[in-house]
């Protein structure tokens, strides 16, 4: 019998998911513990980057603060894993370098391993909610939206750094020393199985965003992201929406600092510095903004080029970022997922003379000439981000 | 009382900083609109700028001027600041009007760029850098016109600039082998500007210890925010960039160059951040990070004043620097030492010069929650604002 040259449909349909699968079974097999656990942190990074899709790719909202609510939820979890191993009465360790000697009261319900669980992403998602509620109801946006943003990030970081007696200030809690289920956090069979935590939280964060985005919710995000004045004056309320949504990715911030901080092994105030956020940004817009797999890839290809870069030449990452930067800006304004979407590899090949399958008749579309009088008809093509007022 | 002067004046000596960092961000972001978050990376250039102006006149044939290097190295700030400032409106901001969010993210690319540049330039760096940027724009000169006509020209314009990146990378190393070369010229570590003789005492008045490197950064504040209000109030380009901020279409219509205007605009306010580079480089060692630790503070005061309003500029500087000094020195309890205990906590907590930002920095969202459009907002009846 003859093989038959199309797969099965159950493959053509569900094969992305097969991958999936397939590599998060095979990988922590091939690859030692340390790549493993890289990995296992970028993928984590990729659910708060689906979040800065969320406000920035569908809603137009630059958040440059994301970071408070990473570390929200990473301290979250850094505080319940400092008190999990202890005996009874005893205080962590620091505590005794600043001369406390009672566990202050917010520590407390962080003792409870249900509370941190709901912990992690409800209080990220809470201040996030105030902290948007207080800006979109005043109609603050675009830059100054930003800047309000960094502000509040810079209010986290300094209130994390300077308090040494509540939270050690800035060397940070560490996690890799503390136990889970009698294993410790830091041995390479738990850090396999957060590996494998990770890849079903991305899917699900994944599939979260995407139920969202999909249906008239995502159509009111990218109303607000393309005309905010027409969506208000159409009878919706913007500000509900940009709350809401701005909630979600705090969240999904709160949930990926968790992650991230179990297997680094170390939550500290650095995770609140401003670069750090700024990063988010850029992962978002290599991936392709408004697009939520170029969020996870771009999180996870930028932070394995990071760390392949610095391990090599540590000095030129700074430079390659910043042209990053640049680059997404004026020449990638939609990422490589919008640039696949968009046929660019099949633009590349038109140049050098394979042209692409046209509506037209063949090379009329491509000639270079039809080129420019279409752009002189058209105008010049400047795609319109719609991000905000004019100047 | 004296309590009291004192509060004051260290209070005024912040703002001037904050006043000086801000005054540049004003006329770039308050006038233009254009985020420029490499805005600290100008002001950097202009600390660096000092430090070589001192070098340079420390020894050799201009000795006589050392004296007075302070004075000179202003005008040279301004204008390296400036020049880079340019380069960045011809080359990045162009291509963005109108875009604030894509701006922001280029321009904080650029800000990185910026950073370990001053890190790691060495000569070595610094002839490949040169070497490259030629190649690549030399790079339609070696080649045949009819290759710069094809559909694949594009590719071939980035092609030739990876060639050209490749090309400066190799030279660079090529050059790095030579020990001279390749010693960078700053470092990463910070670098010490050392006032001149005349800026290092400090001046007693009515009990109040007054250093006068504070006074001279004071004066120099009062100064450039005297030129910028001139500047703009009555010269003839002012009067230009006015008309551009308030129509732009009406503007060009009347042959205003508004193209000339933005780039004139642009090395102004960036010339301003060199000035107050060289402020800053008086108050004490200063490294590559230094744009970090002013940037979002001096976006604050230009947002807290309003847009497009260099007097409310001045006065949201001025208060926030006295805020920033009385919760960060707690002076508070000095001068009301019988307050109650639950107040005295509170204070207390705060005084701290990290603890002062976070209050600073609430203080100032609260506010915008009453007054989103700052203290002396614009009028006008935009639907977007």
């Amino acid at each position: 019998m003859p093989v038959s040259a199309t797969p099965p449909a159950f493959v053509r349909r569900w094969w992305p998911w097969i991958l999936i699968v397939a590599a998060t079974l095979i990988l922590p097999v091939i690859l030692p513990p340390f790549r493993l656990n890289l990995l296992g942190r970028f993928l984590s990074l990729g659910i708060v980057a689906l979040g800065v899709d969320l406000i920035w790719g569908y809603t137009g909202l630059l958040s440059l603060g994301q970071g408070i609510f990473f570390a929200l939820g990473g301290y979250a979890l850094g505080m319940h894993l400092s008190l999990n191993s202890l005996e009874p009465g005893q205080l962590p360790e620091f505590f005794g370098l600043y001369g406390v000697n009672s566990l202050p009261a917010f520590w407390q319900p962080f003792s409870s391993p249900l509370f941190t669980l709901v912990a992690i992403w409800v209080i990220p998602a809470l201040v996030a909610g105030i902290l948007g509620f207080l800006v979109f109801r005043n109609r603050i946006k675009g830059v100054y939206f930003s800047i309000l943003t960094q502000a509040a990030l810079l209010v986290f970081f300094n209130f994390f750094n300077g308090q040494q007696k509540l939270i050690n200030g800035t060397n940070g809690l560490k996690t890799d020393t503390a136990k889970v289920f009698g294993e410790l956090v830091g041995s390479d069979a738990m850090q396999r199985n957060l590996f494998w935590l990770t890849v079903l939280l991305v899917i699900a964060a994944f599939l979260l965003c995407r139920w969202l985005t999909s249906g008239r919710f995502g159509d009111a995000l990218v109303a607000i992201r393309d005309d905010e004045p027409r969506m208000r004056f159409t009878g919706y309320n913007p500000t509900a929406y940009k709350t809401l949504v701005f909630t979600v990715a705090g969240a999904l911030a709160g949930i990926s600092g968790a992650l991230y901080t179990v297997q680094s092994g170390i939550i500290s105030p650095q995770f609140m510095a401003v670069p750090f956020s700024i990063e988010m940004v850029i992962w978002v817009a290599v991936g392709g903004r408004g697009t939520l797999l170029g969020a996870v890839l771009g999180a996870v290809l930028i932070n394995y080029a990071k760390s392949l870069i610095s391990e090599q030449l540590p000095e030129t990452w700074l430079f390659v970022q910043g042209a990053l930067f640049l680059l997404v800006v004026t020449a990638l304004p939609d990422g490589l997922v919008g640039w696949w979407r968009q046929g660019g590899p099949g633009q590349i090949l038109a140049m050098f003379g394979w042209p692409p399958r046209s509506a037209t008749y063949p090379g009329l579309d491509l000639d270079p000439s039809m080129l420019a009088e279409r752009e002189a008809l058209e105008g010049p093509s400047s795609p319109d981000s719609g991000t905000g007022g004019g100047r | 009382m004296t309590a009291l002067f004192d509060t004051l004046f260290n209070g005024l000596a912040i703002g001037s900083v904050l006043m000086l960092a801000a005054l540049g961000l004003a006329v770039v972001f308050g006038l233009m609109g254009v985020i420029n978050m490499a805005h600290g990376e100008l002001m950097m250039l202009g600390a660096y700028t000092t430090f070589v102006v001192q070098n340079l006149l420390k020894s050799g044939p201009l000795e006589v001027l050392f004296p007075i290097y302070i004075l000179i190295s202003i005008p040279i700030a301004f204008l390296v600041s400036g020049l880079v400032g340019l380069l960045l409106e011809k080359t990045v901001i162009r291509r963005l009007y109108g875009r604030p969010l894509e701006t922001l993210l280029a321009t904080w690319g650029v800000s990185l760029i910026l950073q370990q540049f001053v890190r790691s330039v060495s000569t070595a760096f610094f002839l490949a850098l040169l070497a490259a940027v030629a190649l690549g724009l030399l790079a339609p000169r070696f080649t045949p016109a009819a290759w710069w006509r094809q559909r694949w020209t594009p590719l071939l314009k980035a092609g030739s600039w990876i060639v050209a990146l490749v090309v400066g990378i190799g030279l660079g190393s090529l050059l790095g082998e030579q020990r001279a070369l390749q010693q960078p010229w700053f470092s990463a570590r910070n670098i010490d500007v050392t006032a001149p003789e005349w800026l290092r005492g400090s001046i007693d008045l009515g009990g109040v210890t007054m250093p006068t490197a504070r006074l001279f950064i004071l004066a120099l504040t009062a100064l450039a925010l005297v030129g910028v209000n001139w500047f703009l109030q009555k010269s003839a380009w002012g009067i230009r960039i006015r008309a551009v901020t308030q129509n732009r279409s009406m503007s060009s219509c009347l042959g205003i160059p508004t193209e000339t205007v933005d780039a004139l605009t642009f090395f102004v306010g960036s010339g301003l951040a060199g000035i107050a580079g060289v402020a800053v480089s008086l108050l004490g060692s200063v490294g590559p990070n230094l744009g970090g630790n002013y940037i979002v503070l001096a976006f604050m005061v230009v947002v807290l004043g309003g847009l497009g309003k260099l007097w409310g500029t001045v006065v949201a500087a001025f208060v926030l620097g006295i805020l920033d000094y009385v919760i960060g020195s707690g002076s508070l309890l000095l001068l009301w030492p019988s307050m109650p205990a639950a107040l005295n906590g509170v204070i207390s907590f705060f005084a701290t010069t990290s603890m002062a930002k976070v209050l600073v920095f609430v203080l100032i969202m609260v506010f915008l929650q009453f007054r989103p459009a700052g203290m002396f907002p614009q009028k006008g009846r935009m639907v977007e604002a």
